[in-house]
């Protein structure tokens, strides 16, 4: 297994976000997280970066415990890459100079081999165009997918995408989904929080629904979108479809 | 619309009457800003040259004789000014972004330099620059060390460690209004904690806090003045000097008029980087 969480737990204050939550993440598998808001989704990608600190339980990455207090964080994240709802990108670069920050300052390659990896890329998403612009120049589709090149460059072990078209319009969000899309065809090890019940049921090799900060069902994505075990799993689906996003 | 329909297109009456419309009333508020402004001046002038005074401050602030003869001395002094302004404000700001960055230091190892930014910018603050300078002019002389520098570094140092308490408040306002996402997106990368500070939270800070920042530059270009507390003969001392000379007030007046000039430039440029910096803020960035 790539990735381990076992009895993964966290609170906010009194509120209890992940329950003692179990999820383990084979190489070159993509599984959807997929549940109501404040069930935990955020929670728990943001835990396995690092940039929360779980209560208890253990997270391991590539067998190593990476809950272990001992451990330098920084090392951790060179190996996951982390893509947000509202792309995060930085403001004052350029496009190119948002995906060769980190190539270049954290795994200190030369500037030239970064730059030429980043256009490789940019054309392959077709923004080779934009590479100069800054973010404030882009589309939201354009934002996103320039968001993913920069968390893919350091071809991170694990590619985390946070709701990723949940701040797009509706005529956007395909280009990003055809982008995750191309990335499974390159083995990407992904986990991918998601309201898209459509893209999670294509793209994805197992959907878990989270209910109450657990993985209450997983499965393939037919079984578990198309015949869930959990009556909770069935009310959740049935409120999508009644707000036409299944 | 089409590039076609855009060039034949002929303004309906209903448009052309807004139009003339518009410029009969633009044309009113040229006319009434230039009448009013015609009244309050020759108002002005009638009330201070009308005063029953004003032969006596004409001549003790505004004698051209007297102000040919200081003029010389007065710029003299104010090179002083500029010199002291340059290396204060350099350091200043070095010394406001080390504070502003220290304050925002989270985890208990860093309590006791996070207490003492802290300590550094609240009682500077408060501190008036005229008690500062004194302190450091006079008091530490008093304590014959040896190797203490000359008056002007002591009062240009109580100049640089006000106002670099000003600018680290400014700084950690700007460093706070980035959102912490940005620095979630930075750590995320891979980033430490100083790389994300250094290559995306600080240049960001900086921007946004930009006419805060060069707000308290100028005022700072005009606060050198006061080393002439300190003895140094500066513009104002020299001024000063040519006041008690003469029993006319005219080489203050040359001061102020130099004061000025030497404070446009920076007025200038301050006035464009916060227009600049509210139109990117209206673009919606």
């Amino acid at each position: 297994m790539l990735l381990t969480c076992t009895d993964v737990r966290k609170t906010f204050g009194s509120a209890v976000v992940l329950d003692g939550l179990d999820l383990a993440v084979d190489e070159h598998e993509v599984v959807a997280l997929i549940g109501a808001s404040g069930s935990g989704k955020s929670t728990l990608l943001r835990c396995v970066n690092l940039l929360t600190e779980v209560d208890d339980g253990t997270i391991t990455l590539d067998g190593e415990d990476i809950t272990n207090p001992k451990i330098n964080p920084d090392f951790v994240r060179r190996k996951i890459g982390l893509v947000f709802q509202s792309y995060n990108l930085f403001p004052h670069m350029t496009v190119l100079d948002n995906i060769t920050l980190s190539p270049v300052k954290v795994h200190g390659r030369p500037s030239s081999s970064a730059k030429e990896q980043a256009m490789e890329w940019l054309s392959r998403v077709g923004l080779a165009d934009k590479a100069d612009s800054y973010p404030d120049r882009l589309s939201g589709g354009q934002q996103q997918r320039a968001a993913i090149i920069r968390a893919l460059v350091n071809s991170p072990r694990l590619l985390l995408l946070d709701e990723v078209t949940s701040a797009l319009d509706p005529e956007l969000v395909g280009e990003v989904l055809t982008m995750i899309r191309d990335l499974k065809g390159d083995g990407v090890t992904m986990i991918l929080a998601t309201h898209e019940m459509g893209f999670a049921r294509q793209v994805a090799d197992r959907v878990a629904f989270l209910d109450k900060g657990k993985v209450l069902e997983q499965g393939p994505p037919a079984q578990v979108l198309g015949d869930p075990v959990e009556a909770r799993t069935r009310q959740f689906l049935a409120r999508i479809i009644e707000a036409g996003r299944l | 619309m089409t590039e076609d329909s855009l060039k034949v297109h002929q303004p309906s009456d209903i448009q052309l009457g807004r139009i003339a419309y518009r410029r009969g009333k633009a044309i009113r508020s040229v006319l009434v800003a230039a009448v009013s402004t015609a009244v309050v001046g020759v108002l002005l002038v009638v009330a201070i040259t009308g005063a029953p005074g004003w032969q006596r401050v004409k001549s003790s602030f505004f004698d051209a004789s007297i102000a040919r003869k200081y003029l010389p001395d007065i710029l003299e002094g104010l090179w002083l000014n500029i010199r002291l302004f340059a290396v204060c404000a350099a350091c200043a700001l070095l010394l406001g972004l080390i504070a502003s960055v220290l304050r925002t230091l989270r985890g208990p190892v860093f309590f006791p330099v996070r207490a003492l930014a802290t300590i550094y910018t609240y009682s500077f603050r408060g501190l008036p620059l005229i008690i500062t300078i004194y302190l450091f002019a006079f008091g530490i002389p008093g304590l014959r060390l040896q190797g203490t520098p000359n008056v002007t570094v002591l009062g240009g140092a109580a100049i640089t460690i006000t106002y670099g308490s000003y600018i680290a408040e400014v700084l950690r306002a700007g460093i706070e209004s980035v959102h912490p996402s940005q620095m979630a997106a930075a750590r995320s990368l891979g980033l430490s904690y100083r790389q994300s500070m250094r290559h995306v939270v600080l240049p960001q800070a900086v921007r946004r806090a930009s006419p805060a920042l060069l707000n308290d530059v100028v005022s700072m270009q005009k606060d050198v003045g006061l080393i002439s507390l300190a003895g140094p003969i500066d513009a104002i001392r020299a001024a000063q000097i040519g006041s008690a000379e003469s029993a006319n007030f005219t080489p203050y007046v040359v001061a102020g008029v130099l004061f000025v000039l030497f404070a446009l430039p920076l007025i200038g440029v301050t006035d464009f980087v916060t227009l600049r910096a509210a139109r990117r803020q209206n673009a919606g960035t």
